[in-house]
């Protein structure tokens, strides 16, 4: 990255962390949200963009995490002990839904994907004992950390948005490493990194594993910022939304999901001000983009260097 | 004579079980020496290579590498024993740059191994380095090829078998590529290739197997081949006049 992008960098984050002085508590609340959703996006982003493995059930990571911290944090358990547990179950749960792409690619994948979301949506709404079924968990702590409480919107947002940073550095330097280039390798071609002894059965489960459990501690968040769950959130239809902000951002891009994550998240609430066209203008300005932008949002640099390298 | 590094003992193998394209093949490559495989499409010379490097599992039959057999065992063992393949078409991550793809071919290799590794090829082939930390994908065809051999030699391997390396690229650029494999047979790499271009290929190779029908049809030295007036038919297809 070159300085003034470093810088720019900076600059942005020096302006998400000081903006929310300014907002009123439902703001505040929508831009820990998007920092949520930004975590299980940026690990959907690892599958599907860097691996190239379809997922449309990463919003049923996201839900595990949340029901874990749910139960966990109303039985008194830490969070530094809660964040962990989400992530490796869902790391386990992800490498086990990674076995269907072994053997099956694209839209079948796709399908075995969205079947597993429909499985854990079911045990959720069905399984009252565990998860309340509809009416859900209420009553959720926030947690503390160190003595200090997170319970206000503010600190709340603060630790949520150091996490996401935090898991943006893990990931940013995983996708540098030969591990991270691998996961592009098997995207571009699985035959290609079979012949350079790339282990594409381990790195197919591992992108799988790693964007799960990446979706399983924004579900820890998710469950402590909104303090009640219930199974509504963790639909499939969350998946597709989650897969929408990573192809609209720009996929295999790292910085795709920030943008994408804006635009499913925060966009719908900006266009509130239209009533009730607001969906509608919403859905219109995907289409548009995805008819105009099919490399997502972060493909226009590229494009117009290119356009100026035509000329 | 040299002595026998791969061996292919009444080798059955194909993509399924109702296609068959391994035909109990039987044949070598020698330590030292370009092999050539060719043959009409559908003859089996590709999946030669790939039940060769693991990507097939043979149904029966005995492949041998050193006189071990190797049947079903995982590309990344392969390589570790010292085989390395280069398979067909532009096997280069075009999105990544020159430096990060010759990481990825050094993927197995102890990390603290790798940038000397990297240097032993980037002194061998100035033009890569020269590229180093440009996308693959704006190198010239010749430079990816050299790219794409130096990523396999990465692993010092003794045996590299390389799928039609010449597919796409120039007249000139095909020399370049044949020298260069030549070179690395001279100097103790035993290569097996496959190779539509027949004519080129055999003037840098040792010895020229034809293959028909997923067997061997023709097994004699290059030399002798190429001035065969046959050579087209036996490429084509068609019965070859001298079994092995």
């Amino acid at each position: 990255m070159n300085r003034t992008r470093t810088f720019g960098l900076v600059a942005a984050l020096i302006a998400f962390a000081v903006l929310p002085n300014f907002l009123k508590s439902y703001g505040v609340y929508l831009m820990t949200l998007f920092c949520v959703y930004l975590m299980a996006i940026f690990g959907l982003n690892l599958t599907v963009g860097y691996a190239g493995q379809m997922s449309l059930g990463q919003a049923a990571f996201l839900g595990i995490g949340a029901y874990q911290a749910a139960i966990f944090l109303k039985l008194g358990w830490p969070i530094f002990i809660v964040l962990p547990v989400a992530g490796i179950v869902c790391f386990i749960v992800g490498l086990i839904l990674g076995f269907p792409a072994l053997r099956v690619q694209h839209h079948y994948l796709a399908f075995a994907t969205l079947g597993f979301n429909i499985l854990v949506y079911l045990v959720m709404r069905n399984e009252e004992k565990v998860t309340g079924g509809t009416f859900g968990i209420p009553g959720i702590p926030r947690p503390s950390l160190f003595g200090y409480s997170l319970d206000g919107a503010l600190p709340f947002f603060y630790f949520t948005f150091l996490s996401v940073v935090v898991l943006a550095l893990f990931l940013w330097w995983l996708l540098r490493s030969p591990w991270g280039r691998a996961f592009a390798a098997l995207r571009d071609n699985p035959m290609r990194a079979t012949s350079l002894g790339i282990n594409i059965t381990a790195y197919t489960l591992l992108a799988f594993a790693i964007g799960a459990a990446c979706a399983g501690v924004g579900g820890v968040y998710y469950a402590a910022l909104v303090q009640f769950i219930e199974p509504a959130p963790f639909h499939f239809s969350a998946s597709l939304t989650m897969l929408l902000a990573v192809i609209v951002g720009g996929s295999g891009r790292f910085f795709g999901p920030v943008l994408g994550t804006i635009i499913v998240v925060l966009l719908p609430e900006w266009l509130r001000f239209m009533q009730n066209w607001y969906l509608a203008v919403f859905g219109f300005a995907v289409v548009a983009l995805m008819i105009w932008l099919p490399g997502g949002l972060l493909s226009i640099p590229e494009r117009l260097r290119w356009k100026g390298a035509a000329k | 004579m040299a002595d026998k590094i791969i061996e292919f003992d009444k080798v059955i193998a194909g993509y399924s079980p109702s296609l068959t394209i391994l035909n109990e093949t039987t044949l070598d490559a020698r330590r030292g020496e370009i092999t050539l495989l060719i043959g009409p499409n559908g003859a089996g010379k590709s999946t030669v290579l790939k039940t060769l490097f693991g990507m097939l599992v043979p149904r029966s039959g005995e492949v041998r590498f050193e006189g071990k057999r190797i049947n079903g065992k995982p590309p990344r063992a392969l390589l570790a024993d010292g085989i390395a393949f280069v398979p067909q078409g532009r096997n280069l991550f075009g999105s990544l740059s020159v430096r990060h793809n010759l990481e990825l071919g050094g993927i197995t290799l102890p990390r603290g191994e790798l940038p000397a590794r990297i240097e032993e090829v980037l002194a061998r082939f100035p033009r890569i380095r020269e590229r180093i930390d440009n996308q693959a994908s704006t190198m010239s065809g010749g430079e990816q090829k050299q790219l794409e051999v130096g990523r396999a030699l990465l692993l010092r391997p003794r045996v590299l078998l390389i799928d039609e390396p010449s597919i796409g690229l120039s007249p000139k650029l095909v020399q370049e590529v044949m020298t260069l494999l030549r070179g690395l047979a001279d100097a103790g790499t035993t290569v097996l290739m496959v190779e539509q271009n027949v004519r080129t290929a055999l003037k840098y190779s040792n010895r020229a197997l034809v293959l028909e029908m997923g067997r061997l049809a023709l097994d004699r030295p290059a030399s002798e081949l190429l001035h065969d007036p046959d050579l087209n038919r036996l490429f084509l297809g068609g019965h070859a006049r001298t079994a092995a």
